[in-house]
């Protein structure tokens, strides 16, 4: 793991929230990991988004998570996590996360055994 | 839409030093190409630096590789490699809210370089294993030789991988998960 230097990531360094007005936070709690599918009216208001808004939505016809959309549009991840909030907000996105008791909360046992079989069965 | 077909993430933890093998890790068990993240941290400095911009905040740009593995249906786990640098901290406290727990991973041609990574998940309570990565399969130190050199408690496992062989990175995974319905069994 190293600092990138990933020309694609390079030109967005100087103004990264230029794409979210200048907004940093997200209105919505959005781990890495959560996943992102796209709903009825996302698939509807495809026409009218703007480039990476459209991008998010057709990208999450099947369920990605936040840190794929960033890594898919080159974008910064909290830019990401950003657009992403909007379009949950506005319905047209849908989030899928492990519930957890607290956001800090370990998953319990039953999760892990799943996950136990999971990684048995590959 | 059918929410019963959006599968539950999952995450797990690959952290240690530099050029330790943790893409490779990640890759070898990966059903995607293993993608990059990038994220920004801007800092509001403390001091006055010169080669800041007007408003005195530094920005720290970091890039994460991650993996995707399906696990059923319903169940999607993705693995995150972590910078092992104590600056790169500020996502680590992301990186393991929520998280499975984490697996260290350590050469022991430089031990030294996962000290921060196992101080951390210590210090955080983030259930970990120690994985001792065999480059080219051979194992230069015994587990117990590591675990006493890094003075690792004896309910931590360390576990000897291969991060280029899938069927040894999901035997760490194993073990970390393992570990994990340990401590949260003895928390419950």
């Amino acid at each position: 793991m190293t600092e990138s230097n990933d020309e694609n990531f390079r030109s967005f360094r100087v103004r990264p929230y230029l794409l979210t007005g200048g907004r940093t936070r997200s209105a919505v709690d959005l781990p890495l990991e959560a996943l992102v599918r796209t709903t009825e009216s996302g698939h509807a208001a495809l026409g009218t988004q703007s480039r990476e808004r459209h991008q998010i939505i057709s990208l999450c016809a099947s369920p990605q998570s936040v840190a794929e959309i960033s890594a898919h549009l080159k974008i910064h991840l909290q830019v990401a996590r950003v657009l992403v909030g909007d379009l949950v907000q506005e319905g047209h996105v849908a989030t899928h996360v492990a519930k957890h008791e607290t956001a800090s909360a370990r998953p319990d046992l039953r999760l892990l055994e799943q996950v136990l079989d999971g990684l048995h069965s590959l | 839409m059918n929410a019963s077909a959006t599968p539950i993430p999952v995450k797990i933890v690959v952290a240690g030093g530099f050029a330790v093998g943790k893409s490779t890790f990640v890759g070898s068990i990966s059903d995607i190409d293993p993608l990059t993240t990038e994220a920004a941290m801007t800092k509001q400095s403390e001091e006055v630096d010169d080669l800041g911009d007007a408003t005195g905040k530094k920005s720290t740009t970091v890039a994460m590789d991650f993996g995707r593995v399906a696990l059923s249906q319903e169940l999607v786990l993705y693995l995150f490699g972590t910078p092992g640098q104590d600056r790169f901290h500020f996502m680590w406290d992301e990186l393991v809210r929520g998280a499975i727990g984490a697996v260290v991973l350590v050469d022991t041609g430089r031990l030294e370089h996962c000290f921060p990574a196992i101080d951390y998940m210590e210090r955080a309570g983030v259930p970990f294993v120690v994985a001792v990565n065999a480059f080219d399969g051979v194992l230069r130190h015994h587990p117990e030789d590591v675990r006493e050199a890094l003075d690792i408690s004896p309910e931590i496992p360390v576990l000897v991988t291969d991060a280029r062989h899938r069927a040894a990175v999901r035997d760490t995974l194993v073990g970390l998960v393992r570990h994990a319905m340990t401590m949260a069994a003895s928390t419950a």
